[in-house]
């Protein structure tokens, strides 16, 4: 035995294809996903230098940005045609596998990777978006990259990387009923602030992480960008092993016992060091709720909006505070909605939808109140329709939807307007991000279903003891 | 890309932490399947009011900013989303330098691919010459070579910056040509490793 080794060493030493002083590595990339809205530059890069796709085998893509959720018959917008038809042609060209808006296999990217078996541990995992780091939780290294990247991996199907430092996020402890994974990962940003993270790769362990299912982990590794991390990860255990059995792109029998094998002995040595360690206390954390225009501005939901005396960036959070429309000191709960949106990468798999249905089923939502759930992949849609959620949904009030990325950042027409107020489970809150001038408090699930019966933000956990019994 | 060995230009304070891409160039704006023509739309949300009328408390509007080329920044610019529209909007408005605490680290690769010079800088001295920018007319010289920054009045700051990048800058490198230099051990990892 040598050296403990964390997992994210164990992967990027397995990928290194050249390595020189004084640069950073070549890795190789072992799935690249792609989509309509950071590919289109990079393939008139590959025409114009007349070069190929090195390995179209390894590359799959998906339309999810700008698909609209509804009438897809008829995309009204002519610049979002133009880009789902250069990404049509682009994976005809060069022979890549589509799973285009109408294709059963449709859906958010960080959504069908894993769902169709794509996303592996040990892998290599990269796509023109951010939150790419949401296949971490199967103990891969995922991350994003910008449009030049994409070119570079669709023509070498590798990436000069700096070896990435790693972080150690620690959770100790469990996590109480009604408190989410969302809730986590937010009050991991709150804690430690939104940039804690960058120049490593983060990962989460202890007790509450391991208890998460694997949906649960997603949405934490999700929004590790959001900490400042291009990556977050998970070591694979059993729960890893058995959500990926059967999958299609997951090798089968003997082939698929054997991988398994290898996949867990990738989990982090004990005793193995990290280049930072942050903890938290899971039993401390409560639901919840973004005040304010990054997702570091969180507060519990029995907490309030900050008081300027309090803070030392002060100039920040009153133009925050500004931009929400909203005063300090302000009780959360206070908090009045007029948008509810379900959906997006960080929270629109079949557990969030359940879990949200859960608090809706039989009830009505606010007058004036505009809700729509948009699953994350047609898959989920199609598996939710079967066990009648979306019957519980509809008779509420809410809207369902077709997959897609939709209102989480409003490609589509799915915006909200300007001054709008919206619960959200998305994972940014940045000013204008779900539409010009829109005010946006990401929560989980259960919070925005609760958010949309009673008109303001509540405890969810309160609102079960008091509605639900 | 373009080599680039220095540049001299006036500067433009952005005095807010925290910029993310979103605000660098809004989502409306990436359907365009062309890298070009961007800037346009840089800052948009702070540059315009909802009828696309200038809002004239946006620094960048001022007239005073006109022509400026160095953008000063908080810490963590760029975080959010790895839109490379972002860095394409900044280039296409005229930035070719930009000066700020820290980068978000996505960002940081997406504007160096496309020949922006990023530098890190302690928060004083970028709070330092930010007030100056504010306050009057301020001009930097960046020599990348020497990695040394100069003002007008003779001062001398000097920047870190990792060799390779600057190398990169410096030659204005096509990072894929570099990479299929090295296609033989791309074939053979992929022999070895049964990719
Ligand atoms: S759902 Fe939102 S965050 Fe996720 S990929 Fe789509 S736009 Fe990005």
């Amino acid at each position: 035995m040598g050296q403990p080794k964390t997992i994210i060493e164990k992967i990027w030493e397995k990928h290194v294809v050249h390595r020189e002083e004084g640069k950073p590595d070549l890795i190789y990339i072992d799935q690249h996903l792609i989509h309509e809205v950071t590919s289109p530059q990079a393939f008139e890069g590959l025409r114009l230098a007349n070069r190929k796709v090195r390995r179209p085998d390894l590359t799959y893509a998906t339309m999810d940005h700008n698909v609209p959720t509804i009438h897809r018959e008829n995309v009204k917008d002519p610049i979002s045609v133009k880009q789902m038809e250069a990404l049509r042609k682009n994976c005809e060209d060069f022979g890549i596998e589509l799973a285009d808006m109408f294709h059963p296999d449709q859906g958010i990217v960080h959504v069908i990777g894993p769902q169709l078996g794509l996303t592996q541990p040990g892998k290599t995992i990269v796509c023109g978006d951010s939150h790419t780091s949401t296949h971490g939780a199967f103990g891969a290294l995922a991350f994003g990259i910008g449009t030049s990247e994409v070119e570079h991996v669709l023509a070498t199907q590798t990436l000069w990387q700096e070896k990435p430092k790693t972080l150690n996020v620690h959770v100790v402890g469990e996590l109480g009923p009604g408190v989410t994974a969302k809730d986590l990962i937010l009050a991991i940003i709150a804690k430690f602030g939104v940039k804690f993270g960058t120049g490593y790769v983060m990962e989460y362990t202890g007790e509450a992480i391991r208890n998460l299912d694997m949906e649960g982990r997603m949405t934490v590794c999700n929004m590790s960008i959001e900490g400042g991390a291009r990556a977050g990860l998970i070591s694979p255990d059993e729960k890893t092993i058995e959500y990926l059995r059967g999958r299609r792109y997951v090798p089968k029998g003997e082939e698929f016992e054997k991988k398994a094998k290898e996949w867990l002995a990738l989990a982090t040595d004990e005793g193995a060091v990290y280049d930072k360690t942050v903890t938290i206390h899971a039993d401390e954390v409560e639901p919840q709720v973004t005040w304010g225009t990054n997702p570091g501005m969180c507060v519990p939901v029995s907490g309030s909006t900050p008081s300027l005396d309090e803070v030392e960036n002060k100039e920040e959070v009153r133009r925050a505070l500004e931009y929400m429309g909203l005063e300090e000191n302000q009780p959360i709960t206070s908090i009045e909605v007029d948008h509810v949106f379900i959906g997006s990468c960080t929270n629109s798999r079949l557990s969030d939808l359940q879990k949200a249905a859960e608090i809706v089923k039989g009830r009505k939502v606010k007058d004036g109140i505009k809700a729509i759930v948009v699953p994350g992949s047609f898959t989920v849609k199609m598996e939710a329709e079967k066990l009648g959620i979306d019957q519980i949904f509809k008779d509420a009030g809410f809207e369902w939807r077709d997959s897609g990325c939709s209102m989480c950042l409003g490609m589509n027409d799915d915006i909200v307007p300007p001054g709008g107020r919206c619960a959200s489970t998305s994972n940014r809150n940045f000013e204008g991000r779900q539409g010009s001038g829109a005010r946006t408090h990401l929560v989980s699930p259960e919070m925005a279903a609760a958010a949309a019966i009673e008109g303001h933000f509540v405890d969810v956990r309160e609102y079960k003891a008091r509605v639900l019994q | 890309m373009k080599a680039i060995k220095e540049h001299k230009g006036r500067v433009f304070p952005l005095n807010r932490a925290n910029v993310d891409t979103d605000q660098i160039i809004p989502k409306q704006f990436l359907k365009r399947i062309e890298r070009t023509g961007f800037g346009q739309f840089l800052f948009y949300n702070w540059r315009f009011d909802e009828d696309g009328k200038e809002r004239p408390d946006f620094p960048l509007n001022d007239l005073k900013y006109k022509g400026t080329s160095i953008l000063v920044a908080g810490e963590n610019f760029g975080c959010g989303s790895s839109r490379e529209h972002a860095p394409w909007a900044l280039l296409d408005y005229g930035f070719q330098v930009i000066i700020a605490p820290s980068f978000a680290d996505i960002f940081y690769n997406n504007a160096l691919k496309n020949g922006i010079i990023l530098i890190k800088m302690e928060e004083a001295q970028v709070n330092e010459w930010m007030e100056k920018a504010e306050e009057g007319d301020l001009e930097l010289h960046v020599h990348l070579e020497k990695q040394e920054i100069t003002d007008g009045e003779g001062n001398t700051v000097a920047f870190d910056i990792p060799a390779y990048h600057k190398e990169k800058l410096i030659h204005g490198w096509d990072d894929i040509a570099l990479t299929l230099q090295l296609e033989d051990k791309i074939k053979q990892y992929e022999e070895t490793m049964q990719v």
